[in-house]
């Protein structure tokens, strides 16, 4: 077999193969923000067998390996007849992951707006509706901006497990050019920097975002 | 029509509950060692020279930004070349207690800064002994301030544990992998090994928070 060196030219193949780590990502959160919404929503809500539901779908997630959703998922879709893609499994798995964290995650945000507020919506005779359309979820959404940004870093390190199911993102990229090159050592140090640069602007970006709104809400 | 078949797995049921042992132990080693991580690191960052803070700064941005996936990889293809080669095994433990204590670090930090220097001169003013102050006035308030948060980073770390399978480490995961390559099996498979996890992860929450009742129920002072 031949083994090429590791040049520029493999390095810039690992690097554009971040395109798909990002479009994943993109896809799930998207996906994600959509069902979290829905759960946040139903978590809060005062009807009981429904939240228990959500409160249930949101303890399995957090309870179980990604890695055994992702496998779930993947070896699911065949059951159903829809044969075996990791494109559509890894979409549909991390999108399920990032409904039920994200749930969790504004579910608190929705929670942490004062009591008082809602009080006064349903004082003023708004229904569960409009009290949350115009009065809890733009308080809430400027607590979760922090939160959620920190769990895109989550969901984006997430991506690489779909590796394992044989989809080529970034760290199936390595792994193939890790095959043919053999050298790990800067292979797997250049996936590592790829990851870094993307998630880290996002981490510090979470940070300050938090102790900029921990000081203007603390009196 | 799909027809699921579940009697290969329960006929490998007991190679799953290995797996769910092993993985067990795998968690509460790194569990151990990274906190020991932890609060050496701890320690460096509250009171050590800056190129020290730096260095340990530098470790946890890099651990906390990039997957444990590639951590792992890293560890097990990559060190060998610089000439220290690993078992999965052994790899598999190092990757996970390199990635605990960073995040560890960052937990025993919170708790060490909560305690305020008045409360140690209380105890001092109170006449308490050296040892009293160390075990009642900053042992016992730090570890209940950190307590939830190392319990469920533990639990996280025992998800996480799940991905050294990739590397053919012993665990839970590969347990159900070696088992799926024999049966075929794969969705009945997973979805057992998935619940195992699932009862583990409540379990070990179900002893924490009887563990903490029953040693933090002293009154806050608020």
């Amino acid at each position: 077999m031949l083994i090429r060196p590791f040049g520029w030219n493999e390095f810039w193949i690992i690097v554009i193969a971040a395109q798909w780590t990002i479009a994943l990502s993109a896809i799930a959160f998207a996906g994600g923000g959509i069902g979290g919404l829905v759960i946040a929503l139903v978590r809060v809500s005062d009807s009981k067998w429904p939240r228990l539901v959500a409160t249930g779908f949101i303890r399995v997630f957090q309870g179980t390996p990604l890695l055994m959703q992702l496998f779930l998922v993947f070896f699911g879709l065949n059951i159903f007849g829809l044969g075996i893609n990791p494109w559509i499994a890894a979409a549909i798995a991390f999108t399920l992951h990032a409904s039920a964290f994200l749930g969790e995650i504004w579910r608190g945000c929705i929670e942490a707006v004062p009591p008082g507020q809602r009080e006064a919506a349903t004082a003023l005779g708004l229904r569960y509706y409009n009290r949350m359309r115009y009065i809890i979820l733009p308080q809430a959404s400027r607590i979760a901006v922090a939160p959620t940004v920190g769990f895109l870093v989550q969901l984006i390190k997430g991506t690489s497990l779909a590796a394992i199911i044989g989809f080529t993102e970034l760290t199936r990229q390595g792994q193939i050019i890790n095959n043919a090159t053999f050298s790990p050592f800067l292979v797997f140090g250049t996936v590592a920097a790829v990851y870094f640069v993307l998630c880290w602007p996002l981490s510090v970006l979470a940070r300050r975002m938090e102790t900029r709104f921990s000081r203007a809400t603390t009196r | 029509m799909y027809n699921f078949n579940f009697e290969p797995v329960f006929s490998g049921f007991d190679q799953l509950l290995l797996g769910a042992w092993l993985t067990i132990q795998l968690s509460c080693a790194a569990m151990i060692l990274g906190l020991i991580v932890s609060v050496l690191c701890a320690a460096g960052k509250t009171s050590g020279v800056a190129p020290l803070r730096w260095l340990i700064d530098a470790y946890i941005e890099v651990i906390r930004n990039t997957p444990f996936l590639v951590q792992i990889f890293f560890i097990f293809f990559g060190l060998p070349s610089l000439g220290l080669r690993l078992t999965p095994n052994s790899a598999a433990l190092l990757a996970l207690v390199v990635n605990f204590g960073a995040y560890g670090t960052e937990i025993i930090r919170a708790g060490i800064e909560s305690i305020q220097k008045g409360q140690v001169e209380a105890g001092t003013a109170l006449g308490l002994s050296k040892l009293q102050i160390f075990r009642y006035i900053i042992m016992k308030p730090a570890l209940r301030t950190v307590y939830p948060a190392l319990t469920s980073q533990f639990i996280y770390l025992m998800l996480t544990s799940s991905v050294v399978s990739a590397i053919s480490a012993d665990d839970l995961a590969a347990a159900g992998n070696d088992l799926q390559s024999a049966t075929f099996a794969s969705f009945e498979v997973y979805i057992v090994v998935t619940l195992i996890y699932l009862a583990m992860s409540v379990g070990f929450s179900a002893i924490f928070s009887a563990i903490e009742k029953a040693a933090f129920k002293y009154p806050l002072s608020r």
